[in-house]
This record gives C-alpha cells, sequence and structure tokens, in this order.
C-alpha cells in the first residue's frame, strides 16, 4: 500500500515539479519582454524524449547514471514531509541521510558522464563537484542553528516544534535564513551559479553526450529536484503547512531564484567558490553565534 | 500515441549550424523581437540533444563532413531545414569549387525556406509548416536517410574524394 502511496506521490511531485520549469521560463520570457511558452512545454519535452526510438549510449554506467540520479532524488521524497504532512519515514537523524542522498544526483551524472568521455562533460563534472565545497557548507552551516535550537535532527521534528506565523525558524534566526538563501541559489544551479552546465561554454556539461530517453529521465531528475530543495528549505525555514501553502511557499522560494537567474550573468568556478567562503559564510557564523549566545 | 505526436511536434530543439549568412538571422528569430520560443522552439548545445537541424547556408565541403558527423548523431525522429538558396541549388556560390550546390544529395531534408537571406518571418512561417508536417506524419526525410543509406553515402564518398576536388586537375 505504501509502496503505492510513494510512487502517486513521485508522480505528483514530477508533474509539479515540471510545471515549476514551465513557470521559470515563462517568468524569464516574461522579464525579457517576450511571450515565452506554455506553462506545460516541459511536460511535451519530456514526452517528446520518451518518444525517441533510438539513443546512443557509451556503456553500461552511461545508461546507468541518470537512473542512478533519479533514484537518489526519488529516495529523498521518502524523507520529505509536504508541509506537516507526515513523511514515509522518518527518524532522528534523516537530515543527515537527506544532505547525503541530494550528493547522489550530481554523483550519478559524474558516473555517467565520465564513461562518456566527452572533455566537455568532464569539465562539467569538476565544477559540480568543487562547487558543492561552496553551497553545501553554507547550506549546512545554514540549518545547523535550526535543528540545534529544537534539539532534533529529523526533518519531520523540527517541523512540527515550530508554530504558526511568528513562530518560524525563519523568523528566529533572520541571518542563517538568508545564508540558507544564498546555498540554495548554488544548490538549484541556477545563475550566477549555473556554472556546471553552462550551455554556451561547455555545452551544457555532464549532459553533452545524453539525448533521447537519458536527457528525459534527466528533465525529471531536475524537475524533481527543484521540488526537494525549495521543499527542504521551505519545510526547515517556514515550519508547518498545509500542503496548498507548502507548494505556495516552494513557488515563492522558486520564484526568488528564478528571478536572479534571470538577470545574472555566470560566475567562473573560482569566483563562486571564493563568493561562498566570504558573505554567506559571514552570515552562517553569525547565525551560529547568536543560537549559541541565545541558549 | 497521439499524445506522442503532439508532443513531438509541439517541442522541437534545434541545433542550427550556423555555416552561411543565415545565422545572423537566427538571433532575432530567438529573442525578444520575434521569440520563438513561444512555439516550444530552442536552441540546444549538441547533435545528441537536438531533433531539428538548422543548415544556415552554403556549405563547403570541409564543413559538409562536419554536417554529416553531426546529423548522424541526433537521435531520430529527426527533421532538417535548409535555408536560402545557397541549400537549393548553390544560390550565388553555383560555380564555385569547394561549395556543394545541393544539400539534398547527402542528407535528406524536409524543408526548404528560399530567399537569400530568408527573414525571421520566413523562418518562424517554416517552423509552423514543419509543426504541421510532423502532426499529419509526413515529416518522414529521416527515414529515407535509413533506407538510401548506401546511396547518401556514395554521394558523400564523391565529394568528400580529395583527388577529384584538388586544384591539379
Ligand atoms: S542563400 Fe544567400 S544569404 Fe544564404 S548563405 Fe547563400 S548567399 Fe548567404
Amino acid at each position: 500500500m505504501s509502496i503505492l502511496y510513494f510512487f502517486l506521490y513521485l508522480l505528483l511531485v514530477t508533474i509539479i515539479g515540471l510545471l515549476y520549469m514551465g513557470a521559470a521560463r515563462k517568468i524569464t520570457a516574461h522579464i525579457q519582454n517576450r511571450y515565452g511558452p506554455p506553462v506545460y512545454q516541459p511536460i511535451l519535452d519530456v514526452l517528446k524524449l520518451f518518444a525517441k526510438k533510438d539513443t546512443a549510449s557509451h556503456g553500461i554506467m552511461h545508461s546507468l547514471g541518470p537512473v542512478i540520479a533519479y533514484t537518489g532524488i526519488a529516495a529523498t521524497l521518502l524523507f520529505l514531509p509536504l508541509g506537516n504532512h507526515t513523511p514515509l519515514l522518518h527518524f532522528n537523524g534523516d537530515l543527515f541521510v537527506v544532505l547525503y542522498l541530494l550528493v547522489v544526483g550530481p554523483l550519478g551524472m559524474a558516473l555517467g558522464a565520465g564513461e562518456s568521455a566527452n572533455s566537455n562533460a568532464t569539465i562539467g563534472i569538476a565544477r559540480a563537484l568543487s562547487m558543492m565545497l561552496g553551497y553545501e557548507i553554507i547550506f549546512f552551516m545554514a540549518t545547523l542553528p535550526v535543528f540545534y535550537h529544537y534539539g532534533t535532527a529529523s526533518i519531520y521534528r523540527v517541523i512540527q516544534a515550530q508554530g504558526a506565523f511568528p513562530d518560524w525558524a525563519a523568523i528566529l534566526f533572520p541571518i542563517s535564513f538568508i545564508a540558507g538563501l544564498f546555498a540554495l541559489q548554488g544548490l538549484m544551479g541556477e545563475k550566477p551559479f549555473e556554472l556546471v552546465v553552462a550551455p554556451h561554454e561547455i555545452a551544457s556539461g555532464p549532459m553533452v553526450e545524453y539525448g533521447g530517453k537519458y536527457l528525459g529521465l534527466l528533465q525529471i531528475w531536475h524537475a524533481v529536484g527543484i521540488i526537494v530543495e525549495t521543499g527542504l528549505f521551505v519545510d526547515i525555514f517556514f515550519g508547518p503547512q498545509s500542503i496548498l501553502w507548502f507548494f505556495a511557499g516552494t513557488f515563492i522560494v522558486f520564484f526568488a531564484t528564478v528571478i536572479v537567474n534571470a538577470v545574472m550573468p555566470r560566475f567562473r568556478i573560482e569566483q563562486a567558490v571564493r563568493f561562498y567562503w566570504g558573505l554567506p559564510l559571514l552570515l552562517s557564523i553569525l547565525g551560529i553565534l547568536q543560537v549559541y549566545i541565545w541558549r | 500515441m497521439k499524445l506522442f505526436k503532439f508532443a513531438q511536434s509541439r517541442s522541437l530543439w534545434m541545433m542550427h549550424f550556423c555555416t552561411g549568412c543565415g545565422a545572423v538571422e537566427l538571433p532575432p528569430t530567438m529573442t525578444s523581437r520575434f521569440d520563438m520560443e513561444r512555439f516550444g522552439i530552442i536552441p540546444m548545445a549538441t547533435p545528441r540533444q537536438s531533433d531539428l537541424l538548422l543548415i544556415t547556408g552554403y556549405l563547403t565541403v570541409k564543413t559538409l563532413k562536419r554536417v554529416v558527423r553531426a546529423y548522424e548523431q541526433m537521435p531520430t525522429p529527426r527533421y532538417v531545414i535548409g535555408f536560402g538558396s545557397c541549400t537549393i541549388n548553390g544560390g550565388m556560390y553555383w560555380d564555385s569549387y569547394n561549395v556543394i550546390k545541393k544539400l539534398e544529395l547527402y542528407i535528406p531534408v524536409d524543408l526548404y525556406i528560399n530567399g537569400c537571406m530568408p527573414r525571421p518571418e520566413a523562418i518562424i512561417d517554416a517552423f509552423l509548416k514543419l509543426r504541421e508536417m510532423i502532426d499529419k506524419g509526413e515529416a518522414n526525410a529521416w527515414k529515407k536517410y535509413i533506407e538510401n543509406y548506401e546511396w547518401y553515402k556514395k554521394n558523400q564518398a564523391e565529394v568528400f574524394d580529395v583527388e577529384k576536388w584538388s586544384l591539379k586537375k
């Protein structure tokens, strides 16, 4: 029963994630004074990719890479509460499991793209793994005060421990919240931290040799990733919400990243990591100091 | 099945192989003025990801080799649009020694846009026409390439033949 439930859940999140991607394209188009594609365009793209007749593969690992990436992100959904709705699994310490599972996606891509032996893919992977040094540390340090304050490392319990509006972690820890927003931009791979994909520079990086069904799988991986990443952020900082408000919250956070994405140029890799080790690191340290002084 | 057809015609990822003058008409087609993204057409970075190959103008023998290679890397179903008179009959390069005259002999073409140079309106019109053809199941040039593979390879080998094209003759 719960397996069926999980697959329905996965389907729902995939479709909503694809609609978010469509909304992002529409918003970007409006910022650039264009009409843009219909909101359901990414769904059509994925259907088209799955309808491709043949797809080149460079070996077993190359085919398995997107599958590993998608499985990793789908497993994260087991632990991700949609607002005040109970997740399928929760225990003390599931935050760390989720942080590890978030790395499975880029690793799957790395394994798959590595086998294609395309130099653009290799550069993209190297950038993805170096970028993690930047945003992962900030993301973890920004959420640390929240988990420390409520004395648990379970996402579900942190949500339940927070109350209605004025008791949100975002309001208790505004400095960490801002640092978290910086980290989220990198986690989502939006500009100015888009250097992993960078279509004009390294021809879409790790995805350069993927086409057809594999690319379709990578698209839905990205779609679920959007919901998981913004959802994790909303869960940790905005407390218990009904499911509709949860999606409204994720959309607002996503909207902010898309707007920044639409008006920003792209960093080079060393600039991006140096940026993260500047202001966002300082903010996240201040956030930790705040909770330390407070207790 | 119908849904997949619909998706195939509404979502075309293109690779523009910017060889000739045609390249200059594509940026206005992509950006705010003509905005082809509203038809679901966006430029893609590599042939493996794209469905639509745009040959924007004349092709030298040297470029043709790359075009054939890019074309063969694209997953099927794939579509080709030839831009301008150069791809149809050589255009103003009709007597040039190193430019191919008829693109159709080397890779199958679904649609030509004539003009020297076609305006963005004409390009968008061609995209809509291609969408219509896919809906009706007429855009089958890629099947021709698979069925007549030997014939295409023979034609390609003829121009790739260095001896024949060398200036000594
Ligand atoms: S058809 Fe005209 S515009 Fe196009 S490549 Fe040939 S000469 Fe240039």
